[in-house]
């Protein structure tokens, strides 16, 4: 369904709402926006809606706003807004399942959130465990940032806190599997 | 009066930090838990937890790379004990999910060939020290109190949220760690920033908001009075060391709550656990005499 805002024409997915509630179970009709979320989380200053706001957008069914927001991507998974909102909506799962689905549709505003991530679990399969100067390698190469943090990483190494090896990891194979199923 | 000690025995997670960046996290946990009693006993094979990672882009993956160590545990027969505050959360919510997901537990004991109850559960160390070893018997052992040095406890995200996983102290104004700095002997400040969000999980990939938390967090701890901060978590930490701006000698050093035990206990490795640091202490511990 369309219709016409001051923004121009708006896409109304009505089923997204409850697409949204299933994958989560969250309680997302409860919200009456009284915006305790937004005003405690840490984020906020840097996102395009708002916590409270990415709630009633996903009442609506504005779905594609929603997944191409920078906002999903940019909260710091504090769990602050979950913890306070008076109705106990949990934002928190909505933010994981609207990355997850936003992911799945190719719709990713924040691509350096989103590598950190693939980038992440990648390493987890590969190893079993994480390793971070590979982690920040990957992700330097990955965003073509080369330069940011010379200073630090180089600190760390000499004080022997960047491993430059990852750890030999026995039974490697039930976490493959893992990765393996998730993929089904 | 105080408690015994004896049979507090622990699986221990270290987790992916502690083997690296938070090297001396590890160290100072391990020389601590010996000297208190508590007998922690690597996890063999442990694997990572998925961290935000995990459950930013699959549940299935969240709770299945966390399960596969609460399997691992549950074959050891012990509860786990954790330091990283973001495993920990990472663990609690993985044995929730199972215990009330028959399909997902299944799932799980299928991958790992062996069948899983979900009957131990997970602590963090700073829960295990305050609650179990308590804090009378630490303040016996302590013999050389931190006099003079002036702390903000922070607690961050994970110790204390959400608290329907991790409740062992209270979500908006926590006080274990300021007890237990207390106990120590320090000057334990009282600011508004302890449960704040200091961006750790943004810290690679949207390094501006990182700084602008850090820079809040700091610029609040200063000006309660503080001299450092004190941690439990090694995302923080790294975050709090790296994200500081301006010149060295302004920064705040910060520490583990666990090397501070070390330093008041008496325990001669802690120089070397500072000395890791990259906004190095030794200036601020010299000017009280420590
Ligand atoms: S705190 Fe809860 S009820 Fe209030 S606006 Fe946020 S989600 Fe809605
Ligand atoms: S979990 Fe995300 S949306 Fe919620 S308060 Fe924290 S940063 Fe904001």
């Amino acid at each position: 369904m369309q219709y016409i805002s001051k923004e121009g024409a708006l896409t109304i997915d009505a089923r997204f709402g409850a697409q949204v509630k299933e994958e989560s179970g969250a309680e997302i009709d409860r919200c009456y926006q009284c915006l305790t979320c937004s005003l405690g989380c840490p984020s906020a200053f840097a996102m395009d809606y708002l916590p409270h706001q990415i709630v009633r957008m996903v009442q609506l069914g504005l779905r594609e706003q929603v997944l191409t927001s920078s906002a999903i991507w940019v909260c710091a998974d504090c769990q602050a807004c979950a913890t306070r909102c008076p109705n106990e909506v949990d934002l928190v799962k909505i933010m994981d399942v609207l990355r997850e689905i936003s992911l799945r549709n190719e719709m990713v505003k924040e691509r350096a959130v989103a590598d950190f991530h693939r980038i992440f679990l990648g390493n987890i399969r590969q190893w079993g465990r994480q390793h971070e100067l590979s982690l920040i390698l990957r992700l330097k190469l990955k965003t073509r940032d080369l330069f940011s943090d010379l200073r630090p990483g180089v600190k760390m190494l000499m004080k022997g806190k960047l491993k430059l090896l990852p750890a030999r990891f026995k039974a490697i194979k039930s976490v493959r599997d893992i990765f393996q199923r998730a993929e089904r | 009066m105080s408690q015994p000690t004896a049979g507090l025995r622990y699986a221990y997670y270290p987790g992916c930090s502690l083997e690296a960046m938070a090297r001396e996290y590890d160290q100072s946990v391990r020389a601590v838990c010996a000297r208190l009693g508590i007998e922690l006993s690597e996890l063999p094979d442990w694997s990572c937890c998925g961290a935000s990672s995990g459950h930013s882009t699959s549940r299935w993956l969240a709770c299945t790379l966390a399960g596969r160590n609460l399997v691992l545990a549950e074959g050891m027969k012990l509860d786990i004990a954790v330091a990283c505050p973001a495993c920990y959360v990472r663990l609690r919510n993985a044995h929730h999910e199972m215990q009330r997901d028959n399909r997902l537990r299944e799932e799980l004991s299928s991958v790992m060939a062996v069948p899983y109850r979900a009957e131990y559960s997970t602590r963090h160390l700073l829960d295990i020290i305050c609650h179990d070893v308590g804090l009378e018997n630490l303040k016996n052992k302590v013999v050389k109190p931190l006099q003079g040095l002036k702390l903000a406890a922070y607690y961050g995200c994970y110790l204390v949220r959400p608290p329907e996983l991790v409740a062992f102290d209270d979500p908006e104004n926590p006080q274990c760690l300021d007890t237990l700095l207390d106990t120590l002997g320090a000057e334990v400040r009282d600011w508004s920033g302890k449960v704040d969000c200091c961006g750790g999980s943004l810290s690679l990939s949207k390094r501006e908001i990182a700084s602008h938390l850090v820079a809040e967090l700091v610029e609040m701890a200063g000006r309660a009075g503080a001299e450092a901060m004190v941690t439990a978590c090694p995302l923080c930490h790294a975050n709090l060391e790296m994200r500081q701006t301006g010149a060295d000698g302004d920064k705040l050093p910060v520490f583990y709550f666990t090397e501070l035990i070390g330093l008041a206990l008496g325990i001669a490795e802690a120089r070397a656990w500072l000395g890791k640091h990259l906004i190095s202490p030794s200036g601020l511990l010299a000017s009280h005499g420590l």
